[in-house]
């Protein structure tokens, strides 16, 4: 641990932690000002925050590219809703924020065994073959859980919890930031950027290439798992089919467009993607048309992403 | 210090190396040279663990290195800097040179050594904080054996550190060589097109040809070989 932190950049990504914390206790505090609706949008801008920074850490700053965000989701949304509608009902309220928490993090876990099993083709194939593997390892997950009854099979699961709020939305979105940031600009972190430089000559290094790309399996899905049980207790039902390749290309998008390991870009974008759908709402029927020539336009004007991919990897 | 007996490797249905042997006595010079496709590089990738060999056997102080993984074998001593430079694009210099000490746990080495790099290249000191892939060919190529250094290695292998490089600068490149070799007491194993230079700097000499050594002597026997002067030194 401590040679993960004992790098100048992890000093600025703990400033950023604080400064943020300080603001989602703030915007928490008067969240009841805040009309209804556009407080459910906001939270979830946090979850698909988390969603599209632990991507980042698979797809931009270790170069490989998955498609399987939408099945560790799944994985995390399961486990997490299946643990509070089990053991909330017996539970006094002011037990229900530690169950909550154990739940995520259980769903966390869950998804984070996911990635490790991806992860270890991984060490084998490599762009679009990889992307494929993922793809198809996404849609097992999304069936075993359409034909499992313990799950609901294809009806989901329903009668969750409306406990995700703003704080825990933001509160997730804001360590995962913290934790790649850190990850990344650490000695150790550094490690990703040369696997993704030049897989050779990391190993001619020292450096151990499968070890990271692993890794980065791993923290990467942990954290698509935590967001999807916060997605879980946000919408309060869940099915099979919310998860499917979809919301895969979601995330995906979201990294795309904000600069493969460029992270504050990645913020950037997923929050304007998840506000998008909404301000357009205007446009009614026509909507997902509009959304997606801005879309091919911002990727026209800037390919490198919003903020560009930062020749350093991301300095944020 | 490193010894290599019988060395097979092959890349599918091809044949690279048909067993070949060679020794590197510690603290002194070796070169391999040969002819473009000869082996010379895939013969460095074996030692260092980058590619599988099929048989054979690969000493280093005494110890077998063949079927152990890259990370390890550096590990052990044995730092390899590979063909085209290959430095981190997308990280800075120091960077670049602090991963070439991943492995080492000792910050204050890791720094002292740092500053040899910078002392040796003095135009990476000026460019530390610049991006590695924007640096000049010759540039990088210093990184790449500065960066070689930095895991404080016995052993030293260079994968043709004067490729793509104007004649001064590899001048400059070989006087860094042997003075590595003399200051640090690094044994070095050379691999070389420019087999005039090479062959001037080391004491042992192979001649590799369509994977087979043909040829092993003093450098200063081949240097006089008709056969060397023919095919290698450009008849003079
Ligand atoms: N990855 C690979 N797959 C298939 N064949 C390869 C591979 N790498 C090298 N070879 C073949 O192995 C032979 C030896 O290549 P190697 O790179 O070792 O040559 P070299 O002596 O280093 O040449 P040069 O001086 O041009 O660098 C060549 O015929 C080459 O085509
Ligand atoms: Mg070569």
């Amino acid at each position: 641990m401590e040679k993960l932190m004992n790098n100048g950049g992890s000093n600025g990504a703990k400033r950023w932690l604080l400064l943020g914390l300080v603001l989602v206790a703030v915007v928490s505090a008067f969240s009841g000002m805040i009309n209804r609706y556009y407080l459910g949008v906001l939270v979830e801008a946090g979850v698909n925050v988390t969603l599209a920074v632990s991507l980042n850490l698979i797809n931009g700053y270790t170069g490989q590219f998955s498609l399987g965000h939408g099945g560790f989701m799944a994985v995390g949304a399961y486990l997490a809703a299946k643990l509070t509608l089990l053991f909330g009902p017996a539970l006094p309220p002011a037990l229900q924020p530690v169950l909550f928490a154990g739940a995520l993090l259980c769903g966390g876990m869950g998804a984070a065994l996911a990635g490790l099993l991806v992860g270890v083709p991984s060490l084998r194939l490599r762009g679009d073959y990889l992307a494929v593997v993922t793809l198809a390892f996404g849609e097992i997950i999304r069936v075993v859980f359409q034909n499992s009854p313990a799950f609901g099979a294809a009806t989901g699961l329903s009668g969750i919890a409306p406990w995700t709020n703003f704080f825990w939305s933001w509160s997730v979105a804001l360590v995962t930031v913290y934790v790649v940031l850190a990850l990344v600009h650490s000695t150790y972190g550094r490690g990703f950027l040369a696997v993704n430089d030049d897989e050779i000559a990391a190993s001619a290094m020292g450096i151990n290439p499968v070890r990271y790309k692993v890794t980065a399996f791993v923290v990467g899905a942990f954290f698509a798992g935590v967001a999807g049980g916060l997605f879980a207790h946000l919408k309060r039902a869940i099915n099979p089919e919310g998860f499917n390749f979809m919301r895969s290309i979601d995330v995906v998008v979201m990294v795309i467009l904000g600069g493969m390991g460029n992270t504050a870009g990645v913020v950037v974008a997923a929050v304007l993607l998840t506000l998008l759908p909404e301000l357009l709402r205007g446009f009614s029927e026509y909507r997902m048309i509009v959304y997606s020539l801005l879309i091919i336009t911002l990727m026209l004007l800037r390919p490198q992403g919003l903020f560009g991919r930062s020749s350093k990897g991301g300095r944020l | 210090m490193l010894e290599v007996r019988d060395l097979q490797v092959g890349y599918g249905a091809i044949t690279a190396l048909h067993g070949i042997s060679l020794r590197v006595e510690k603290g002194s010079i070796a070169t391999l040279i040969g002819a473009n496709g000869a082996g010379k590089s895939t013969m460095l990738r074996a030692i260092s663990g980058l590619i599988p060999a099929r048989s054979g056997s690969v000493l280093f102080e005494g110890r077998e290195l063949l079927g152990q993984p890259a990370h390890e074998i550096v590990a052990l001593g044995l730092a390899h800097s590979p063909e085209g430079r290959m430095v981190f694009a997308n990280l800075s210099v120091e960077e670049n040179l602090r991963m070439g000490a991943y492995l080492r746990k000792d910050g204050a080495g890791i720094a002292k050594d740092r500053d040899y790099v910078f002392d040796m290249f003095p135009r990476l000191k000026e460019r530390r904080a610049q991006t590695a892939g924007t640096l000049s060919g010759g540039e990088q190529q210093m990184l790449a054996i500065g960066r070689a250094l930095m895991s404080r290695p016995r052993c030293l292998m260079l994968d043709e550190p004067s490729l793509g490089i104007a004649p001064m600068l590899v001048a400059t490149i070989f006087e860094k060589i042997v003075e590595i070799n003399r200051e640090l007491g690094l044994t070095i194993l050379l691999v070389e097109q420019n087999a005039n230079l090479a062959l001037e700097v080391s004491q042992r000499g192979y001649v590799i040809e369509t994977g087979r050594i043909i040829l092993e002597d003093e450098c200063k026997a081949l240097r006089d070989n008709p056969q060397v002067r023919e095919s290698y030194l450009g008849g003079h």
